[in-house]
Parts: C-alpha cells; sequence; structure tokens
C-alpha cells in the first residue's frame, strides 16, 4: 500500500457505527475517498490509543453491499419486503406531502417519533419533531427503562445526574494530582466493559482495578467483575433496592454514614407531619407562607425554623436544626400537630430491612451484605456505578434513591475519586433533558400538555420530556384521547430490538397511516415503513458531542453514496414543516449549541477536543460546597430544597411513597407463585456482547463470528434436568410466546435462572413475512411484556421475568 | 533451521476482560477474512469448590501471528496491542518480557514464531 496517498482524519466514534455511547478518538485512514482502517487515537484522552472491536470493523460496515445507499419506496405490502430506489428530492416531497396531510386532519401530535437506543439521534430527531410541532418524541422501550428513568431519578434527589469519577475530567486522567483512586467500586449490575454504556469508556474501570480499586460487584452473573471482585453479591433480579436498603442499613446503624453531609447537605432535618405524613411547609405555619419552604425544629431558639429553598438558607440567623425528635408545632390556624424529622421517618424506612429480610429477598447471605455494606462506608473515597438493569424494573426510581442515598450519606458525592456530578461539558448541550435545556425545544410551550403520559406521570410533566411508551402503543388501538396517525422511526427497532411485545408493535404499525424510517440497513422494522431513508455512520457525517466530556466534534471523512447523515436528513424536512426554523445551515445550528463554551463548531473541529477548566461549573469537584450546581450560584443541589433530598419533595408533590423501598416486580417466582408453577426458571435478558450493540451488527462478518448464534445461557444443573446439552437449541417459552436459541451450558448463571440474548435476527434469512428475517424466531422480546411501566410511567420488568425451557426437536434443532 | 524467536507478546490475562478488540484489530491490519487471524481469546469457566467458578479470558495467538513485523518495522506498536482495550498485551524481546512476567501472577509469555 502506498502509504502517501493515504490521509488521516481525526474523528469521534458517534454512533452510528460502533452503536455506543462512548466518543472514542480514532484516526480514519482514507484512501481515494475510501476507509482503509480505522485505529484508536494515541494522543486522546477518553482512549489513549485503544478501540473496540465493534469501531476496528468500520471498513466491513461503511461499504457493506447491504447498507441502504438510496431512499427506498415501498411498492409491496408492508412486510413484503418490496421496495424501489428514489431520488431523495422526491422521498422529501413525499414525506412533506404525508405528513403535513395527517397535521392538517389530526393535529401535528398524532405523529410519534419513535428513537431507538440514545446516541446522537436524540437532538436531531427532537428537532425534526419540534418543527413538525408534535411533542411526541418517544425512547421506544417499555417505561422508558434505558438511562432516561436513571438521569430522571438523579433529578429528583439529587437535581443532577453523577458518574463514577475515572479523571475524565481531567486531561492526565489518572496521573493528576487532583485525582484520587476509589478504593472501591460498586458496579451494580454492569458488564460496562463490553459496550461502553451510558457515556462512559468501560474499560476505564480495568484501568483503576491495575492501579488497586477494589470491586464490589451486584449482578446475579458471574461477570468478569464478579470474578474478580473483593465481595459478589449474587442477587435476584429485581431486588436491587432491598439490596441498597440493607447496606443502608449497616451503614446508619454501625454509624458509618457522613454525619456532616447529613447535617449540611441534606433535607434530613425537614418537619414532617404525623397528621398528614407530608412535610411541614411555610404556607401551613403562616397563610402567606410560601408552599416551596420547609420548616425544621431550631434547636437554639426552641422553635421551628422556615427554610428558604429558592434562597438555600434559614429565614432566621443562628438556627440548629435538629435531626431527630418529636415537636408540637402551632399552625396558621391555631391548630397544634405533632412533627418528626424526615431523617426519623427516612430511619424507619431502613429499618424496615434487617439483613435477615433482606436475605430472604435478594437471595445475598446477609453477612455477605454486611461486608460489603462495611468495606464500602469505610473506603475513602469510593464509587458507585450502576447499570440499565436498574431502569429495567417497575420501582426503578425508588430503587435509585436507595442507591443515590449510599453515595450521599457516605460522603462520596461530586468527591475525587468518588461519584461526580456530570454536567455536559462546557454547559453545551443541544436539546432538553432532564436537567439541561439547550436550543432545540418545542417552540409552542401549550402543546406540551398534548404529550402521551404527562397528565398522568409526575416525572413526565417535570423534566422527562418523552412520550411515554406503553400509553403511546395503547393510544395508536384506542385512538383516545386523540388518533395517532404516523410515525417517524429513526435507527430504532421496534420489532427486533427496543420494542417489547414485537408483535403487539407489529400489530399497531399495521394500523397506521404513514411510517417513514431512517436506518442504515434493512431490518425487520423497516419492512413496515412506507419510505426508508439511508443514513449514515459517524464517519459520513459533522456532529458535536458534550456528553459529558470532552467537548468534541464528529469530523466527516468520507461519502458513502447517497447515503445522508441523521442531522441533513432531519434539518431539511424540519425546515420544511416549519416556516420559521431558525438556522438555514447546520453550522449554525452546531454553533449554536457550542455558544456556552465559547468556540465555534470550526474552532473547537480545529482543537479536536477540549475539556473545561477546574474552575468551571461543568467541571468537579465539591460545586454543592461551591455555588455551582444551582442556576441562582448558592451553595446546594439543584432540587427544590436546595438540598440532596432523603425524603423526596417531588415524590410527595407527585402523590408517591417520597422514601426509598423495595417493590417486589410484578412477574417472579414471589410475586407470582401461580405463574412460577408453569414457568419455573427466572427469565433475564440483556447480557451484553462486545461483538454487538443491541439488535446491530449481526451482519458485520468479524463481529459474527465472534458470537454467532442467539445464546441463552443455562446452569449445568438445569441444563441436565432438562436434558439439553451444550450446543443445542433449546425453546424458552411463557404465557406470552416462545424465541428459540443456542443453549451455552455454564455456571456464568445460577441454576434458577437463564440469561437470554436480546436484539436477535438473522439479516442472512429472508426479508418478507413470514420469516421478517427469522426475527420471530429469535426475538427473546416476544416473551417479555409492554404495559408494566412504573407509578411513575418509567420503568418496566425486563430482567425478571418468568418461563420454562426445552428442547428443540426434529427439524427445529436446526437454525431456520 | 528454523530461525530462533526474538520477539513475543507477554498477556497479563487477570485483566484480559474478553472484549475481542485485539482480534478484531489483527483481522483489519492483514485482511483476514472472518474465521482466520492472528489471535483468538479464549473464555475459560473454571470450577471451584462449593459450586462456585471463576471466568477467564485468554488471548491466544495462532499460526497466522507474524508478530506484526511490518509494523513493528515501522517502529508502531503491534495492532493488537495498542488497540487492546483493557491495556494488557505487551510486545517486546523476550528476555525483556520474561523479566516482565516475574513481577505479578497470571501473566503469559508467547512466543508464537
Ligand atoms: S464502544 Fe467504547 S471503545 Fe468502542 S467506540 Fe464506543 S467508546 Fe470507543
Ligand atoms: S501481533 Fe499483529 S499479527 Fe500478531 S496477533 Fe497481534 S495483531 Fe495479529
Ligand atoms: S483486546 Fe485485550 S482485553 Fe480485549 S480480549 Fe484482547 S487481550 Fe483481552
Amino acid at each position: 500500500m502506498n502509504s502517501e496517498n493515504v490521509h488521516i482524519v481525526p474523528t469521534t466514534t458517534w454512533s452510528a457505527g460502533p452503536g455506543c455511547h462512548g466518543g472514542c478518538g480514532v484516526l480514519a485512514h482514507i484512501k481515494d475517498g475510501q476507509l482503509i482502517k480505522l485505529e484508536g487515537d494515541p494522543n486522546h484522552p477518553w482512549n489513549q490509543g485503544r478501540l473496540c472491536a465493534r469501531a476496528l470493523a468500520m471498513t466491513q460496515y461503511v461499504n457493506h453491499e447491504d447498507r441502504i445507499t438510496r431512499p427506498l419506496k415501498r411498492v409491496g405490502k408492508r412486510g413484503e419486503g418490496k421496495w424501489e430506489e428514489i431520488s431523495w428530492e422526491k422521498a422529501f416531497d413525499y414525506i412533506e406531502k404525508k405528513m403535513k396531510g395527517i397535521r392538517e386532519d389530526h393535529g401535528p401530535e398524532s405523529i410519534i417519533f419513535s428513537m431507538g437506543t440514545g446516541r446522537d439521534i436524540g437532538p436531531w430527531i427532537c428537532m425534526l419533531a419540534y418543527a413538525f410541532g408534535s411533542p411526541n418524541v418517544m425512547f421506544s422501550l417499555s417505561g422508558s427503562a434505558c438511562y432516561g428513568p436513571r438521569l430522571s431519578a438523579c433529578n429528583t434527589f439529587q437535581g443532577c445526574y453523577c458518574v463514577f469519577d475515572a479523571g475524565q475530567w481531567l486531561p492526565d486522567r489518572y496521573e493528576d494530582p487532583k485525582f484520587k483512586l476509589p478504593e472501591t467500586i460498586i458496579i451494580w449490575g454492569y458488564n460496562i466493559s463490553a459496550t461502553c454504556p451510558d457515556n462512559l469508556f468501560g474499560h476505564w474501570i480495568i484501568d483503576m482495578m491495575k492501579r488497586g480499586t477494589q470491586i464490589i460487584c451486584v449482578d446475579p452473573r458471574l461477570s468478569f467483575f464478579a470474578s474478580r471482585s473483593k465481595h459478589w453479591l449474587q442477587l435476584r433480579p429485581g431486588t436491587d433496592a432491598a439490596l441498597a436498603m440493607g447496606m443502608l442499613n449497616v451503614i446508619i446503624n454501625e454509624d458509618l454514614y457522613d454525619h456532616d453531609f447529613l447535617e449540611k447537605w441534606t433535607n434530613g432535618a425537614h418537619l414532617i407531619r404525623i397528621d398528614t405524613g407530608k412535610l411541614l411547609r411555610e404556607i401551613h405555619l403562616e397563610a402567606a407562607g410560601d408552599p416551596g419552604n420547609f420548616v425544621v425544629w431550631d434547636e437554639n431558639s426552641g422553635t421551628p425554623a422556615i427554610w428558604l429553598s429558592s434562597q438555600a438558607e434559614f429565614k432566621a440567623l443562628n438556627v440548629k436544626a435538629a435531626l431527630s425528635g418529636r415537636w408540637e408545632v402551632t399552625l396558621a390556624d391555631g391548630s397544634r400537630v405533632s412533627c418528626r424529622t424526615s431523617w426519623d421517618a427516612y430511619c424507619e424506612a431502613v429499618n424496615k430491612y434487617p439483613l435477615d429480610k433482606v436475605a430472604e429477598i435478594t437471595w445475598v447471605p446477609a453477612d455477605k451484605i454486611r461486608k460489603a455494606a462495611r468495606l464500602y462506608a469505610k473506603s475513602k473515597p469510593a464509587a458507585i456505578q450502576w447499570g440499565v438493569p436498574i431502569d429495567m424494573t417497575p420501582a426503578v426510581t425508588p430503587t435509585c434513591h436507595a442507591i443515590a442515598s449510599l453515595w450521599a450519606l457516605t460522603g462520596n458525592l461530586d468527591i475525587p475519586g468518588g461519584n461526580v456530578i456530570a454536567k455536559f461539558a462546557f454547559d453545551a448541550v443541544s436539546y432538553a433533558l432532564p436537567g439541561a435545556v439547550g436550543p432545540i425545544g418545542l417552540k409552542d410551550k401549550d402543546m406540551d400538555a398534548k404529550r402521551v403520559g404527562v397528565k398522568e406521570y409526575g416525572p413526565y410533566r417535570t423534566f422527562h420530556w418523552r412520550a411515554q411508551t406503553d400509553m403511546t402503543l395503547d393510544q395508536i388501538f384506542t385512538g383516545k384521547p386523540y388518533p395517532i396517525k404516523g410515525m417517524w422511526i429513526q435507527t430504532a427497532g421496534l420489532l427486533n430490538g427496543i420494542g417489547l411485545d414485537p408483535k403487539k408493535w407489529k400489530r399497531a404499525l399495521e394500523k397506521l397511516d404513514f411510517i417513514a424510517a431512517v436506518d442504515l440497513f434493512h431490518t425487520p422494522t423497516t419492512q413496515y415503513a412506507d419510505i426508508l431513508l439511508p443514513a449514515a455512520t459517524f464517519l459520513e457525517k459533522n456532529g458535536v458531542r458534550s456528553w459529558w466530556v470532552p467537548l468534541q466534534t464528529i469530523n466527516k471523512a468520507i461519502t458513502v453514496d447517497q447515503c445522508k447523515p441523521d442531522v441533513e436528513i432531519n434539518f431539511e424536512l424540519a425546515r420544511r414543516f416549519d416556516p420559521e426554523f431558525k438556522y438555514d445551515t447546520i453550522n449554525k445550528l452546531f454553533d449554536d449549541i457550542l455558544k456556552p463554551s465559547g468556540m465555534t463548531f470550526e474552532q473547537l473541529q480545529q482543537k479536536g477536543w477540549a475539556i473545561p477548566p477546574v474552575s468551571h461549573p461543568s467541571a468537579p469537584y465539591h460545586r454543592h460546597e461551591k455555588g455551582q450546581l444551582r442556576p441562582d450560584g448558592k451553595p446546594g443541589f439543584k432540587t427544590p430544597t436546595a438540598k440532596f433530598e432523603l425524603y423526596s419533595t417531588h415524590r410527595e408533590d407527585w402523590g408517591l411513597d417520597p422514601l426509598p423501598h423495595h417493590e417486589e416486580p410484578p412477574f417472579t417466582p414471589v410475586s407470582r407463585p401461580d405463574l412460577t408453577r408453569n414457568y419455573p426458571l427466572i427469565l433475564s435478558t440483556g447480557r451484553r456482547s462486545p461483538a454487538y450493540f443491541h439488535s446491530e451488527h449481526r451482519n458485520i462478518p468479524w463481529l459474527r463470528q465472534l458470537d454467532p448464534d442467539p445464546i441463552v445461557e443455562i446452569h449445568p444443573e438445569t441444563a441436565a434436568a432438562h436434558d439439553i446439552g451444550n450446543g443445542e437449541w433449546v425453546w424458552m417459552e411463557n404465557w406470552l410466546g416462545r424465541c428459540k436459541m443456542k443453549a451455552k451450558v455454564t455456571r456464568i448463571v445460577p441454576p434458577w435462572m437463564v440469561m437470554a440474548a436480546h436484539g436477535w435476527w438473522y439479516p442472512e434469512k429472508k426479508a418478507a413475512e413470514p420469516s421478517l428475517y427469522g426475527v420471530w424466531e429469535c426475538n427473546v422480546n416476544q416473551l417479555l411484556p409492554m404495559g408494566h411501566q412504573g407509578k411513575d410511567g418509567q420503568g418496566a420488568p425486563i430482567k425478571h421475568l418468568l418461563c420454562k425451557i426445552y428442547k428443540a426437536v426434529g427439524k427445529e434443532e436446526r437454525n431456520g | 533451521m528454523a530461525k530462533k524467536p526474538e520477539n513475543g507478546l507477554l498477556i497479563d490475562y487477570e485483566y484480559c476482560t474478553g472484549c475481542f478488540a485485539c482480534q478484531v484489530a489483527c483481522s483489519q491490519e492483514h485482511h483476514w477474512p472472518a474465521g482466520m487471524g492472528g489471535i483468538q481469546v479464549l473464555e475459560i469457566v473454571q470450577n471451584l469448590p462449593k459450586g462456585k467458578a471463576y471466568l477467564n479470558f485468554l488471548p491466544f495467538p495462532t499460526e497466522l501471528c507474524i508478530l506484526c513485523f511490518p509494523r513493528t518495522k515501522k517502529g508502531l506498536e503491534p495492532a493488537c496491542v495498542q488497540h487492546c482495550m483493557a491495556g494488557v498485551i505487551t510486545y517486546g524481546s523476550l528476555p525483556d518480557l520474561a523479566g516482565e512476567l516475574g513481577k505479578k501472577p497470571r501473566m503469559v509469555l508467547w512466543s508464537p514464531r
């Protein structure tokens, strides 16, 4: 190869391509306009030259013979797999006509904008929906049960999200003297190294393990981390909240918590009325009082004292707020009520979880929980990194509350080596997310009242700016309160990936008048579209990335036929839908997003990446002390009380339990012994494969060879009891449906659980129904229900269903 | 007579996560079709007493590993070494690597050619 003709384009891997949520610095080697090699950038602070299997396989991805490279219009029936190529102009015209027609007849809200796993699609799909006038951007998983609920829960209790500290805000990383190595990290339901989820680089944890960080691993499955952990808590899926409550029980009752943090930075001293069980507010004491102000018992004066939430200070001077006790308080009408502190109520909630009870719920021995809790509390600093299983249970918010309390009460929040508050780099954010607002937003705020789920669910009303997925699916069938007529599906696999109960989604799609899809390859889902647009990989586009750090640009290195970046597709249509659309070029849109950084897109592109200086509010540490978390610059957290809320004011306002607790999920051996008789195994799904991101990459030869079949992991004893041998094809079945996978007989899973791979379909099989790329054979989501979202509309039972297994016989023994 | 081996790959398998980056890095570098390549990652689940187990991954250089001669000649690290997500592969001369080998347990020194 003549290296003189090769030029190198540095860029960021976000995201069609590896599929992840990370932002590796890479060097694209380009020759004659073609990608000939992709390497990690050794000078990049994120990955230091490293790169995963999926990114290293990009040469097989970009020029894959199955890439859709021209807009396609369906010519047969939906699901028949018949298409014709059309020009971009004709495709845009067609979409414009169809969607404007629906908008005129039924209103803009009657089109749903469906997205799959987040990445850099979020801003552009919002941009299009909002320009069209629809508030209904739907993250398409039941209960939005991936990341969004964790973000939203963190906003509820502490005002901002947080992640484990791996020195990612410091260019010299682990070597920077400001960084401290976590003594212990709890990896809670995560095989983080496989895929780099949640805007993190999974192997940062391995970097720190090599430097001496110890691991506590919470996982029902024997992962890499479980094998290497100091304590492995092999819990029953869906009992994470009980486990966290048990750990809090140890930490509080053995006095291992941070008293200073409790007193200064939590709302533990705020009084609760015994009569209503709710917070005592200023308005209860004085008719003209503010309902947003709360009350403590001042030990100095022996009287109640008002906490001015918006000013983050007491009304009176020299208040010493009592943390524990019971007092009589006189209300505005002269009546007297008995009150106690939130901390007392919180401790009472925690004391409902003695370790023997927790062991019974979680199936983790009490002694292990005690040892793990002590190790975590005594390690200074220590971090917790939680994974998507936390979202994948209906009671996600109380679970997050319990776990977040662990890092707060041990004083590990926003300290070096602890859980650092994660803000977008330089506060540059493109669209509205929990805790952040960017330039892309719904113009007509009244339209937001029509968003599905706003009336029913507090978090959706307050900061979770998506349509509630389960309700949207129902509404497609009922047409109530308004009809849903169309769907824009952008890189989302309703039938092969993100959709639970995919046959129900199929029936829903069949009902719609118009479906447009945008994707890089045909999938089972695209077969239901009327028109399909070819999207670009990260190598074929420009873009910006600010999750969480560094601030980066994605730089176009190549063009593949007529494929277009999502941002360009949506930009063109946004201009057609909204005559007042505020940008005339995409660069101006990028400039607007980057404005808080003081850099233009071109300036940042020159630099490649930028890390905010330590003094910047988007850089750690100790920002609650420095007044860098709240818009008013006052010390404290960005919550309604300015405190870390041990007792949640938002949850009280939403009519939900304001204290952390365990709720038994709907389909477990404990909650449904009746179903367990026929379906005796816990069915868990979604363990990560380093070869794949969700439903992608099955068609990339280098990746498929690494993990060629849909695998269900079965413990040797369970396999023997069912006469199943390693490598045999087996059915998993429950009351909702069944699917067929290849048995991997392994001690990685406990005898009482099987772990099924998710996102499977066979790109090599026939597109047309009834095959639909074999998706009806191997998609495990056929055993998972829609409609069991949590009480706040978030979370869904995904990690803990029930099933039986049996061997495939005769022709079924083969794949196909 | 076969040439004496000079260089090798030192693997710290305690931290190998089984991420397969090395395997695909080699395929990309040397244009191997799927199913061939200079390194294969093996999964080893060892049963332990009391029903327990331990999970290890071990990258094994195959017949096709040429120790990235065209890269090392230019002063570059082998493709698998640079891209290893856990940074557990070290390339070097066998005597040097043998010295490293004694520094911590759970390491293996491969001399593929
Ligand atoms: S998965 Fe991780 S290693 Fe791969 S491109 Fe994404 S951030 Fe980089
Ligand atoms: S040293 Fe080079 S040839 Fe050998 S396995 Fe690594 S990448 Fe392949
Ligand atoms: S790249 Fe490194 S960590 Fe990943 S499988 Fe290969 S040797 Fe192991």
